[in-house]
């Protein structure tokens, strides 16, 4: 029992004295070499749109349809294709309305053309418009006429009284 | 009474007329809701029976045939959109095998699968699983999903031997005698 009783006691030093094992996060092991990562599919994914669930990039989409377009896109990756030559395999096979980005064709220009034209011309009616605004008041508001030297009353108060209230008009 | 000098007169605003810039302007804009809201209207209004269907769509086969819609003149066409994913799709596809054979020996009536926004191996899988031998293929480009302005999986049109729409299925058909009956109306048969 002594014998025992010692072990523990050994132990128990030797526990308090060992330097303290710092709890540490695995850190991720690489992919092995050849596989593709859920981020790298995604990085493509997000590109797209499902015609099936409208409004759904194809990374956050939970659809059995999105889910194989994201197997799609893993195999692409894998077989060494470029993010630009997946997208153009998606456009020739689902259509141009998979892009979350229009490219800048035929009538997709418009896209691109038009929020600055309307951009301009928005400032430009604006502008237009301030400076009609502002031609209008001051046709309203005449200048104060000149007024002859002999229509003004002889006492330099009254005189005074009778320049101040017309200039106030 | 003389008139007081000092009193401002009221001036008439003259009438403002606009340039031809604000015209221009005023024009592009009404141009450009009126081209959308005609873009609009088709969208929603889609294909109706009687409408002549554009003659060139074409169907690439998943064993590498083509079968253009123009050269199907004098031929009841029934186009069948679907996907692999699609659960009530798996639930027509026998039916739609069953009436296929049914009028297979036929020259006037041809079937024709479109596998809808699919993966070209689960699509072939989806075939082979269902033993359909009628011409299928994918919808490249989703050019006849757009032509038909279809809003999922499984619709099933007929075109009538003018290459004019003359049924049409929203779902799934309940058997394969729905079909059949639907294909001998269109024909003229029944």
């Amino acid at each position: 029992m002594r014998r025992w009783l010692a072990m523990v006691s050994l132990l128990m030093l030797v526990l308090s004295v060992a330097p303290p094992v710092r709890a540490e996060t695995p850190t991720p092991l690489p992919p092995p070499p050849g596989t593709v990562t859920d981020d790298q599919v995604n990085a493509v994914a997000k590109k797209l749109y499902c015609p099936v669930c409208e409004n759904i990039p194809l990374d956050t989409c939970g659809t059995k349809a999105c889910e194989e377009w994201r197997e799609l896109i893993r195999r692409k990756l894998a077989e060494g294709w470029t993010e630009e030559q997946i997208l153009d395999y998606f456009v020739e096979r689902y259509g141009e309305r998979v892009l979350a980005q229009p490219r800048p064709k035929g009538v997709h220009t418009l896209v691109y053309v038009l929020p600055p034209v309307f951009i301009v011309a928005g400032v430009f009616i604006l502008w237009r418009t301030l400076k009609t605004w502002r031609t209008l008041k001051e046709e309203a508001e005449p200048e104060a006429p000149a007024v002859a030297a002999q229509d003004l009353p002889e006492d330099p108060y009254l005189r005074q009284l009778e320049e101040e209230l017309r200039n106030r008009l | 009474m003389a008139e007081n000098p000092s009193v401002p007169q009221q001036t008439t605003p003259s009438r403002r007329r606009f340039s031809w810039g604000a015209w221009l302007i005023l024009g592009g804009v009404l141009v450009l809701l009126a081209v959308l809201g005609i873009g609009v209207i088709r969208v929603q209004r889609g294909v109706q029976v009687g409408d002549p269907i554009p003659p060139e769509l074409t169907l690439h086969t998943f064993d590498g045939k083509t079968y253009r819609l123009g050269d199907m003149k004098g031929r009841v066409v029934l186009i069948n959109f679907w996907a692999s994913w699609c659960v009530p799709c798996e639930e027509e596809a026998p039916y739609l095998q069953r009436a296929w054979e049914h009028f297979q020996a036929r020259e006037d009536v041809i079937f024709l699968g479109l596998a809808w926004t699919d993966t070209d191996d689960k699509a072939r899988a989806y075939l082979k699983r269902f033993g359909i031998t009628y011409p299928n293929g994918p919808d490249l480009g989703t050019r006849w999903a757009q032509v038909f302005r279809i809003r999922g999986v499984p619709e099933t049109y007929v075109l009538d031997r003018e290459g004019r729409l003359a049924y049409i299925k929203i779902g799934p058909f309940e058997s394969a005698q729905e079909i059949i009956e639907a294909i001998y109306q269109v024909l003229g048969e029944r």
